[in-house]
């Protein structure tokens, strides 16, 4: 496979990046998206060229680390993370545009990698259980209705990878945040504090500078995880009776 | 108090009155379908003038007419706001974007529908309710009451072609707006559900499709009656 990628180039965050247009020949058609890349740098390298710098960790789908807005889209072509995107999705003289995350909250580092800690201090806020509840409980111990479970883990599996934000034209955190809400408000250990922290990570959100919502539904269809709109219905139920009955005046 | 503005100054506070606002226009839209529909009942106009006129003169009416205004005022400058705000949410854009692959049309061009809705309501204003309100009108008198004759102002107006055409687009452009409105105010103010919420969106495209073209099917018929 030959393709002919235009990448993304920033040297810092400050340097004003612009588009660099690569040839690169030899590509599996198995071969991952991050593992093309591995091959372009390679090749950089060998001409001493500074490699494309992105970011990716677990390369397994679990660890929202990679990121990289495909082709207008975030995670390319398909409801997955980059590094599960394989090349057998794009055609021999394909051309690809490969852009970081855009957001005014996820700052350029270098090249591809952004800095995403603004969704790190959205969970300091308040995406946690302040009190140890404790280990594992047994089985059936704490009774909880398997559809409110599984309501709860889907929410759960949300890896943090901002496809949402970046898919978003607003480029809002709201099914990101929203799903944090959601897996906490949802359990016993949970539901206790759920309107503080709604309160305080929607703060948050806002003064990070994430957009509004125009429920688009953008990010649900981008999401690798396919974390659910009614996610962000439930966090404005939680944050609207939160502001109406907390003693936070 | 100032929990209460903390709250609606929020990006999820601004979006609730996004979306309470816009239920409160799209039940005016009812009421205002009611009342035109009665310019296609073929009476010469009197169950039309004889309505405006117990419209106009409702003390109730009055007040929900300018909480109306209100209302209009306050959706169009919340959108203004949150798109600004929108804006600088991500003040690089992409380079390529392949946004039809994951929402709909209307839904990412909200602002530009209701700017061209707005634009139609100002002409409108100036042209039926300024003019009924504060304009020289013609009177008429059924059984020995005199009424304004609102029905002449209106069946004028549709005999003109290009103000037909305005008219018809302009309900089209309300037509996309309301296809995402209607159901994105019920999801902003938290209405998702499992049952409810394919029903709120049937709702809603039928809404969508059958209130503008309600509204759009009156100045076609009175100018085809005009000529």
């Amino acid at each position: 496979m030959n393709l002919t990628l235009k990448v993304w180039r920033q040297r810092n965050p400050s340097e004003k990046g612009g588009f660099k247009t690569y040839k690169i020949s030899g590509i599996s058609a198995d071969m991952s998206f991050l593992e093309m890349l591995d091959v372009l740098n390679e090749d950089l390298s060998d001409k001493g060229e500074d490699p494309v710098h992105f970011d990716h960790d677990c390369r397994e789908g679990i660890c929202g680390m990679c990121s990289l807005y495909i082709n207008g889209q975030p995670h390319g072509p398909h409801q997955t993370t980059t590094c599960q995107l394989h090349m057998r999705s794009f055609k021999d003289g394909d051309t690809i545009t490969i852009e970081p995350w855009r957001a005014n909250a996820f700052p350029i580092v270098k090249d591809l990698v952004v800095d995403r800690s603004s969704f790190d201090r959205i969970i300091q806020s308040g995406g946690y259980v302040s009190v140890n509840t404790g280990g594992v409980p047994d089985a059936n111990e704490i009774p909880i209705p398997k559809v409110i479970a599984d309501e709860s883990f889907d929410a759960a599996t949300c890896i943090g990878c901002g496809a949402c934000v970046a898919a978003c034209k607003n480029a809002s955190a709201m099914l990101f945040v929203s799903a944090k809400i959601s897996q906490l408000a949802l359990l016993p250990q949970g539901k206790v504090e759920k309107r503080e922290r709604a309160e305080k990570m929607v703060a948050q959100m806002d003064k990070e500078g994430f957009g509004a919502c125009t429920n688009t539904g953008a990010c649900s269809a981008e999401c690798p995880k396919e974390i659910k709109l009614s996610n962000i219905a439930r966090m404005n139920r939680e944050y609207f009776s939160a502001s109406l009955s907390t003693e936070n005046v | 108090m100032s929990w209460v503005f903390k709250t609606l100054n929020s990006t999820l506070g601004k979006k609730l009155l996004m979306a309470l606002t816009g239920l409160f226009l799209i039940l005016f839209l009812v009421v205002h379908l009611a009342g035109n529909l009665q310019l296609l009942i073929p009476d010469g106009g009197k169950s039309f003038n004889i309505y405006a006129e117990t419209m106009a003169s409702n003390p109730l009416i009055r007040i929900v007419g300018i909480v109306n205004f209100g209302f209009i005022a306050l959706h169009a400058i919340y959108s203004a706001i949150l798109t600004r705000y929108n804006k600088k949410s991500r003040p690089v854009g992409y380079a390529v974007t392949k946004s039809s692959a994951n929402s709909t049309w209307s839904s990412r061009n909200m602002g530009i529908l209701g700017s061209l809705i707005l634009i139609f309501i100002l002409i409108h204003l100036r042209g039926f309710w300024y003019e009924f309100k504060f304009g020289e009108m013609p009177y008429v008198t059924y059984d020995g009451v005199t009424y304004k004759d609102g029905f002449a102002i209106v069946s004028a107006a549709f005999g003109n072609i290009i103000y037909v055409i305005f008219y018809v687009f302009s309900m089209a452009v309300l037509a996309f707006h309301l296809s995402h409105g209607f159901s994105s105010a019920f999801q902003t103010l938290g209405v998702n559900h499992k049952k409810y919420t394919p029903f709120i969106q049937k709702l809603g495209i039928g809404f969508a499709i059958i209130v503008p073209a309600l509204f759009a099917l009156i100045p076609i018929v009175m100018f085809l009656q005009s000529n």
